[in-house]
């Protein structure tokens, strides 16, 4: 238990919670697991099955409807959402920058950023620190991914949620982010990456866990989905 | 003279009003002549503006009446300030709160005004001039909490993506909306600023309009209506302003999360 990262008690989420009318179709039901806090937990599931909305839980975006989420035993809906997104790294199935260079883009996550920091960290998502300059507009996709993983990695988190950060880019990209998730699990950042691709799922995970129906798959059913055997579209 | 033929033209009685009928003959005429399908449509509105107008008038009549109390004035103003309110509501639903936002609004905004107008005494402090000023404000200030209620909503849950990688990174609700809900407001208070510009130039405004006919001299007009633009434009800025306020923050969750937005159909 000691050293579970995040630990999800009992979880409800129902859709549409936080527009004050009546309830969504339920997205989570009854989820109760354990996010080891080391190396890579691939969470994956065929499509709505709950991963994404899982994965917002973890950061706070989302709220359940009832039970309870834990960050290393403290309940997330005590702690100051901001320090805890802070802590929490977020990359985005889509990338999402910001209008602007892409200095300017991590700018907004360290403003007390410089050059030298903003460089380094562009490195480690192999583009060169020329983009800092950069307007994010004229960047590819699988670039403007690297860019946004960076724009997280700036910030120092403790953890990386991943969710489907490949289904649109580059096998290039791809490379660099599986190689990228597993250096920092290696260097004691924990990565909980949402894929639907079980041949990805197989490379990178240390542990597993599967979605189906908005419910945390048996043994069975999760060793199934994970052979292709489940009849399920991944 | 230049007062006998303003007069004749500021009074054009109940034949004239019946005569003008014919411009509505006009418009349903194309409308069958096209087969646009607007003639009952055009009918029903020309009959209701005219009904309403002539309600208000007979109201007017009596709130304006110098021998009554000023008081009678503001409590007309602050009617119409809840039937503003109810109409914004009504027009835009789809905006959380959106009654109270336009409450919030409107009042705001003829504060501003009518606070610079009477407290300056750029006008005399009476009904006459409270009423219409109130009016010429509010009905502007609909129009703006509509569109630039809409455009926030819009533009937010347009870059959803982008807002929710903000707050990810920490940001605060407010900072996180801000370059969205700047552009929605830019968006909504540029066509009030090109119209000010453009005044003039080819449509004449309508209190000039109205004045002109009145008899009054045009310089005369041009100062009223110069007043008057400049109303419209406060009213507009206060509303947009009052409007980004409320609507952002409603539009969070006390713990920085952007609730689920619902974009008008059309």
């Amino acid at each position: 238990m000691a050293g579970a990262l995040f630990e999800l008690d009992r979880v409800v989420v129902d859709g549409d919670v936080d527009a004050g009318g009546e309830p969504g179709p339920r997205i989570l039901d009854d989820v109760t697991l354990e996010v080891p806090g080391s190396g890579i937990t691939v969470l994956a599931g065929p499509s709505g099955a709950g991963k994404s909305t899982l994965l917002r839980l973890c950061n706070r975006l989302a709220v359940p409807t009832s039970g309870r989420v834990l960050y290393r035993g403290a309940d997330v809906a005590g702690l100051d959402p901001l320090v805890h997104r802070r802590r929490v790294g977020m990359v985005f199935q889509r990338p999402a920058l910001f209008t602007g260079t892409v200095r300017d883009n991590l700018l907004v996550a360290r403003p007390d950023g410089d050059d030298a920091r903003f460089a380094a960290v562009l490195e480690a998502v192999t583009l060169p620190s020329t983009f800092l300059d950069r307007t994010a507009d004229d960047l590819s996709g699988g670039e403007a991914q690297r860019a946004c993983l960076a724009r997280t990695l700036v910030t120092d988190p403790e953890v990386l949620l991943m969710d489907e950060p490949t289904s649109s880019v580059d096998p290039t990209t791809t490379a660099v982010l599986e190689r990228l998730a597993r250096d920092l699990a290696g260097g004691g950042v924990p990565v909980l990456w949402v894929t639907h691709d079980l041949a990805q799922a197989g490379r990178l995970a240390d542990h597993r866990i599967v979605l189906m129906g908005g419910r945390v798959a048996d043994a069975d059913q999760a060793a199934a989905y994970l052979a292709g055997e489940s009849g399920q579209r991944p | 003279m230049v007062a006998a033929a303003g007069s004749a033209a500021g009074d054009i009685g109940w034949t004239g009003l019946a005569v003008s009928l014919v411009l509505v003959a006009v418009a349903v005429a194309v409308s069958a002549g096209q087969h646009l399908g607007l003639e009952r449509s055009m009918l029903w509105a020309a009959t209701r503006a005219l009904v309403q107008l002539l309600v208000v008038g007979l109201a007017l009549t009596v709130v304006l009446d110098p021998d009554r109390p000023l008081l009678l004035a503001w409590a007309w103003v602050a009617m119409t300030v809840m039937v503003a309110a109810a109409t914004v509501a009504h027009r835009a639903g789809e905006v959380p709160g959106v009654f109270l936002l336009a409450l919030a609004a409107c009042a705001a905004a003829v504060a501003v005004t009518l606070g610079v107008l009477f407290g300056l005494r750029v006008f005399p402090l009476e009904p006459r001039a409270v009423v219409p000023m109130a009016g010429l404000t509010l009905g502007n200030t609909m129009t703006a909490t509509v569109v630039a209620s809409r455009r926030i909503v819009g533009e937010l849950s347009d870059k959803r993506i982008e807002v929710e990688a903000r707050l990810a990174l920490g940001q605060p609700w407010r900072d996180a909306a801000r370059p969205y809900v700047r552009s929605a407001v830019r968006t909504a208070l540029v066509p009030q600023v090109e119209t000010t510009k453009a005044v003039g130039l080819v449509a004449l405004p309508g209190a000039m309009t109205g004045l002109i006919l009145a008899g009054v001299e045009p310089l005369d007009a041009v100062k009223v209506q110069a007043a008057v633009m400049y109303v419209v434009l406060a009213s507009v800025s206060t509303t947009v302003t009052v409007v980004a306020l409320g609507l952002t923050r409603r539009l969070f969750t006390p713990d920085h999360r952007l609730i689920r937005l619902h974009r008008q159909a059309a």
